[in-house]
């Protein structure tokens, strides 16, 4: 009997001690708590698990079926309905980010702006302010083709009247993503602690002085991932634009009030509903493109944000 | 019960009145925050607001820089006489006012950028002349923080200890050369010893500013105060409506050794609040 009392016999012993001391005092954890537990914990890892699978199995595919064009023809040539095997991005892709530039431009100065008031300005108690708000979050869930009417009725067409050029592209995707930018902006501008706006006034600054100097440099961060977020989603958009006369084919490169134009998810739909095998590829090989500028934007995004994150 | 009015003809001839308030009351919409108050606060000396909480001290004192006008529906009533003329007028433009009142608050609320700005913001805001450096450099000196900060001026100032980020405040406060500064609560938050060398720093400040200090504290308030004004809650005829009222003005020394008022004398000796 002297082997039973070896070391890991005690330690066994030890912990089995252990173990019932602390079910005494604890009382035994209900088999159903570790059960529900596990279940609930195993569906949320499913559920992100789907959403993975989907980008991932997005990407590899598209890769896949666009990798004979991966090339830099793509990226530079113009589009082609008879040759598409020599055709590429060059115009959309010009086109898109001068869309984008004219989108950055419009919409940080009224975004911010719009949320500057709503802020700091508006008193919550009127009713006409109440309503704005309810508005700008409602905007916000409007379809992107509404817009797009919108902007051809009032923009390329109508009061307005510019025409189906890149300049009513831009204001279209404006009015598109100002919702998003507003409330993000808002967001922002509400974080900084009503202390730093106290400690301002307190020194004589004026109110604007207090916004311009405090308020919007400490906000700044979050109004820029805002903004670039938004802009990344204007990016992608191809609905509104088709209405407002991106076109499919157009091998000129785009002038801002001028001229036809095009935009990068436009072609690559143009591209994508052609009958011929070469044009699929050259979809595809769109979409890589296209997730590659998106994917460069949010990165830029997120080090924006991580550069420039404040604690108060 | 009317609070007891103290005249203080004997020393008035001696003593300049910075702020003269007379019958000042202050409301929150319909509600009463505090009710008639009359005192006069003197040039080169620290006048204590003490008090239970909710007796509205902090409440006068941000009447005294117009900062009560930042909340909505708040309104004064009465006369508070600025060296003589109505702060109160409709042609007084409170950032005016806010230039020659500086204030530091319960929380140290440094900016969120470097000691230097924090310090250059006021100045530059108001368009000071004069060189920077030299300005930044006077008032961080005058706040007792120099030697702490001088290598590490363009360093965050949420680097700092809570004390140092207080008297950057104060740094903050005196370099735009106010006449008064009002101090709320300016050591609440802080520990022991960092509140020893704000009071120090504040016995030093008396002799080129005017202090008005609220404080918790009936010790601080002894230590550092000239004057010291005690006020107290009163409660409405009605469960929600009370306000605060001055109940005694005078001396320090006074107040915690000889009160007129019986109420004083219960909350300084620690036998109610």
């Amino acid at each position: 009997m002297v082997d039973q009392d070896t070391p890991p016999r005690r330690a066994r012993l030890a912990s089995t001690g252990a173990r019932a001391a602390v079910e005494t005092v604890f009382g035994e954890q209900p088999r159903g708590d570790k059960v529900s537990g596990l279940v609930f914990r195993s569906l949320m890892m499913l559920a992100l698990a789907m959403a993975l699978v989907m980008l991932v199995s997005l990407i590899i595919y598209s890769a896949w079926r666009g990798w004979g064009r991966l090339d830099l023809d793509m990226i530079t040539e113009k589009p082609s309905r008879i040759r598409p095997e020599r055709a590429g991005y060059g115009p959309a892709l010009l086109g898109s980010l001068y869309m984008i530039l004219g989108v950055i431009v419009l919409v940080v100065p009224i975004g911010v702006g719009a949320a500057v008031y709503l802020e700091e300005y508006a008193k919550r108690d009127r009713w006409y302010n109440r309503l704005i708000e309810l508005n700008i979050q409602n905007l916000a869930g409007v379809p992107s083709i509404v817009f797009g009417i919108l902007g051809l009725a009032f923009i390329a067409r109508g009061p307005i009247g510019l025409g189906l050029v890149v300049a009513t592209g831009s204001i279209t995707l404006t009015l598109l993503v100002l919702p998003t930018v507003i409330i993000a902006a808002r967001e922002a501008i509400r974080a900084v602690p009503p202390s730093i706006r106290e400690g301002s006034l307190a020194l004589g600054a004026t109110q604007w002085q207090t916004i311009s100097r405090q308020v919007l440099p400490a906000a700044a961060p979050g109004i820029l991932t805002g903004v670039i977020l938004a802009v990344a989603r204007a990016m992608g958009e191809a609905a509104p634009l088709l209405l407002v006369g991106a076109a499919g084919f157009t091998p000129f490169l785009p002038l801002l009030f001028d001229g036809q134009y095009s935009a990068l998810p436009v072609q690559i739909y143009r591209n994508a509903v052609e009958p011929r095998e070469e044009f699929q590829t050259l979809a595809f090989a769109g979409v890589i493109l296209m997730l590659v500028v998106l994917l460069a934007m949010n990165s830029f995004a997120v080090w924006l944000r991580n550069r420039y994150e404040r604690r108060w | 019960m009317r609070p007891q009015q103290v005249t203080m003809e004997r020393k008035d001839a001696e003593r300049e009145a910075v702020f003269e308030l007379r019958n000042v009351s202050v409301f929150y919409g319909s509600q009463k925050a505090v009710n008639d108050v009359s005192m006069d606060i003197y040039r080169n000396t620290i006048t204590a607001l003490i008090g239970p909480s909710g007796c509205g001290k902090s409440t006068l004192l941000r009447s005294l820089n117009r900062m009560n006008d930042l909340i909505p529906d708040a309104r004064v009533e009465g006369e508070v006489l600025y060296q003589g003329a109505d702060m109160y007028s409709p042609r007084v433009n409170p950032v005016q006012v806010r230039k020659k009142i500086g204030m530091v608050f319960q929380r140290p609320n440094p900016f969120p950028k470097s000691i230097y700005d924090n310090v250059a913001f006021g100045p530059r805001t108001l368009g000071m002349t004069g060189d920077m450096d030299e300005i930044v450099e006077r008032a961080l000196r005058g706040a007792a923080l120099w030697d702490d900060v001088k290598d590490r001026l363009k360093d965050n100032a949420y680097g700092m200890s809570g004390g140092q980020q207080q008297r950057l405040c104060i740094a903050r406060a005196i370099a735009t050369e106010p006449e008064v500064i009002l101090m709320d609560e300016p050591c609440s938050a802080l520990d022991p010893v960092s509140t020893g060398r704000i009071e120090d720093l504040m016995l030093e400040l008396k002799e080129r500013f005017t202090i008005v200090v609220v404080t918790h504290n009936m010790q601080q308030a002894a230590r550092v105060s000239d004057m010291t004004a005690f006020l107290m809650v009163q409660m409405g005829a009605d469960e929600h409506s009370r306000w605060g009222e001055l109940v005694e003005y005078d001396e320090t020394n006074r107040i915690f050794t000889n009160p007129a008022d019986e109420r004083t004398d219960n909350y300084v000796s620690g036998r109610i609040g």
